[in-house]
């Protein structure tokens, strides 16, 4: 694939609101759902015992079925830095995130998976899960490259920061190539280090 | 320019600086274990891709493994499979595996520092956020996800941004009954759980000079809970007195040379720091968590706080923190009941741990309803510890002595809270469901504090105990 497939310059979809801070990446799936050797069944299990025990948790809402624009609270994936978070919500359809802030290897799990994760004031988001709850059919635009997000005739200003927008914006986020280009330089610099080289 | 560890740690392990603007860090140790590396593996064998640096590489079982019965094949056949993953990876890639035959199998952030592979000025990456642990002896080291395990067993490398660093200075002196765990408490108490985005913190001050190297394991373990990438403190007598004659440190006159690089690569005095925060040491008492993240703490003798007194932000999730809870704002923590008590954890599951908890554990015997486990963090952590008789001591007590791994800190094996049990635990996150039980209840506290409540039936303060 060319970098051009992977580029995230955009992401238009549904939204869904999932109001509330600190949400954690134990809420988003839970340690026994992570006993499993490969990533696939792990969209089923996104939110499992928060969409069980809340009938009305976001996630069950039959009017954000298909939504791939999830909008948040404050420190959102905070905690474990199981991937199995943002796989989960990939798996379920997510392609975008906006929020007030990010828990940071979440965050970096979602640049590593091409999800963009913006970073809007409190003010906006709380006006932005409001409008999408009154029109849920409405589609949201995470624009990655010009730092907004549009929904319906209003534009909020979305941050990321310069390194992963690049990555993201680039088609460059699919790390190893990129890292395995740097060839002899990585057992170079391995190689000046007195605890690689023997003191 | 003054310069700080971390400026010296990044600047001899950029490779280069990437288009993105990133920088490419060598990772000089990584870490692995069964859970979050098997789809990494997979993913090297799809691009036929080999592990760069296999001597830069070591692997343990702790996540899964049961803590009681560890015949195999394991009775949870998905546990089960896990480990035959994990040896089988191990042994295709050519890599070390201290599994359970070797006598060093153990919680990987209990085993790194205790054979001596972590080390100050290294870079360490492993695929649990609990790698912060390992800035203790002076090292930087991130949690990462599963993708860039990948990314660390192809090309030694990751891709980062260089975070900003906040010194966090303890000063003054602890009181008797006052732990490192309550010190981290503390921390994340007053800078809150995402006071550490962007960060890496250095801890810093008279209290964390003086503490021991397994001390500030357990304040560097919890720096990821304060919402920083990483934490360290600089590497002084106490560093290198922790890593002479342990099995992976250099010997003889190696060891001088390294002690002397290893000194070389602290923070020098008149660095600017982006910020700096001040805890008085003398002022914290034994905190207790009361609700579902670990910012939310209060004194043992404390009131649990009400919402009305947050900003209107943080009031949802304190309310929601105290329905799961089945607290009442005004409540005093004290007295809380507990139905489990648990000992253990990357956090607190070190022989001075142990021995805190036994201390605790001779004074009475466990409360009738309360079921009370220590695991400890490594198999030689149980050795030492058994031949002080610490064991006997718990058991004595009432106290179930079980085998090293990660265990109930977050109930992946069969160590789980049940429906709606309240848990005394020396871990290190009270989220909702963490111990296993999708309604389980935790009180995140020192291990002596969780002896107390042990003992106690009930959340006590450990200082009317050991008095």
């Amino acid at each position: 694939m060319s970098p051009t497939d992977f580029a995230r310059r955009q992401v238009t979809g549904r939204g869904l609101p999932l109001p509330g801070n600190d949400i954690d990446t134990d809420r988003i799936i839970p340690a026994r759902f992570l006993k499993e050797v490969t990533f696939e069944g792990m969209g089923e299990h996104a939110f499992e015992d928060a969409r069980k025990q809340n009938p009305e948790h976001p996630f069950n809402s039959p009017a954000y079925k298909g939504a791939s624009v999830l909008v948040v609270g404050q420190n959102f994936g905070c905690g474990s830095s199981r991937e199995h978070a943002p796989q989960a919500l990939m798996r379920w359809g997510i392609r975008a995130i906006v929020g007030g802030s990010f828990g940071e290897i979440f965050f970096g799990n979602c640049v590593m998976l091409g999800i963009p994760c913006l970073v809007a004031s409190q003010a906006d988001l709380e006006w932005l899960q409001k409008a999408i709850g009154r029109a849920p059919q409405q589609p949201v635009t995470v624009d990655v490259e010009k730092q907004e997000v549009r929904f319906a005739d209003r534009v909020i200003k979305a941050t990321v920061p310069d390194g992963p927008r690049n990555q993201l914006v680039g088609g460059t986020w699919d790390s190893t190539a990129v890292l395995l280009e740097a060839g002899a330089a990585i057992e170079a610099t391995a190689g000046k280090l007195p605890y690689v080289r023997g003191f | 320019m003054a310069r700080t560890l971390l400026d010296k740690v990044w600047e001899a392990h950029t490779v280069r600086t990437l288009p993105s603007g990133q920088t490419q860090l060598l990772i000089g140790l990584h870490l692995i274990h069964e859970v979050t590396t098997p789809q990494a593996f997979q993913m090297l064998r799809d691009g036929k891709l080999k592990v760069r640096m296999p001597e830069r590489t070591f692997g343990t079982l702790d996540h899964i493994i049961p803590t009681a019965d560890q015949t195999r094949p394991y009775a949870d056949p998905m546990a089960e499979e896990m480990a035959v993953h994990m040896y089988r990876n191990t042994k295709d890639f050519g890599l070390p595996l201290f599994d359970m035959s070797t006598g060093r199998q153990g919680i990987v952030h209990v085993i790194g520092p205790e054979l001596g592979l972590t080390q100050p000025g290294m870079t360490i990456a492993c695929g649990d956020s609990h790698t912060s642990t390992h800035g203790a002896v002076g090292a930087i080291a991130f949690g990462i996800g599963t993708t860039q395990v990948r990314d660390v067993l192809a090309t030694q490398c990751l891709a980062m941004a260089k975070p900003k660093l906040r010194q966090v200075r303890v000063e003054g002196a602890l009181a008797k009954g006052v732990y490192a765990k309550d010190v981290i408490l503390a921390i994340i108490g007053k800078l809150g759980v995402k006071g550490g985005v962007g960060y890496a913190y250095e801890y810093a001050g008279r209290v964390i000079e003086h503490m021991t190297m397994e001390e500030r394991l357990t304040v560097c373990n919890m720096s990821i809970e304060g919402g920083a990438r990483c934490g360290y403190v600089n590497p002084d007598a106490t560093t290198i007195e922790y890593l002479r004659g342990r099995p992976y440190a250099p010997a003889g006159a190696a060891f001088d040379k390294a002690a002397a690089w290893w000194k070389s690569m602290a923070t020098e005095p008149g660095v600017a720091f982006d910020d700096v925060a001040r805890l008085d040491g003398g002022a914290i008492e034994p905190v207790v968590t009361w609700g579902i993240n670990p910012g939310m703490s209060v004194g043992v003798s404390q009131k649990i706080p009400s919402p009305d007194a947050q900003p209107e932000p943080e009031r949802p999730t304190f309310r929601e923190a105290l329905a799961h809870m089945g607290f009442e704002a005004g409540q005093p923590i004290k007295g809380a009941r507990i139905d489990v008590a648990f000992v253990g954890s990357c956090t607190n599951g070190r022989l001075s741990d142990l021995r805190a908890a036994a201390e605790v554990a001779k004074k009475g015997k466990v409360a009738k309803h309360v079921r009370a486990l220590i695991v400890p963090g490594s198999q030689q952590v149980a050795k030492a510890a058994e031949a002080e008789g610490l064991h006997e001591i718990f058991q004595a007590a009432g106290f179930q002595w079980r085998k090293a791994g990660c265990s109930m800190c977050l109930g992946m094996n069969d160590d789980k809270l049940q429906g709606r049990e309240m848990s005394a635990s020396s871990s290190n996150r009270n989220f909702i469901g963490r111990q296993g039980s999708p309604t389980g209840r935790t009180l995140l506290m020192s291990p002596a504090m969780v002896a107390a409540a042990a003992i106690t039936g009930a959340v006590a303060d450990v200082r009317e105990i050991l008095r």
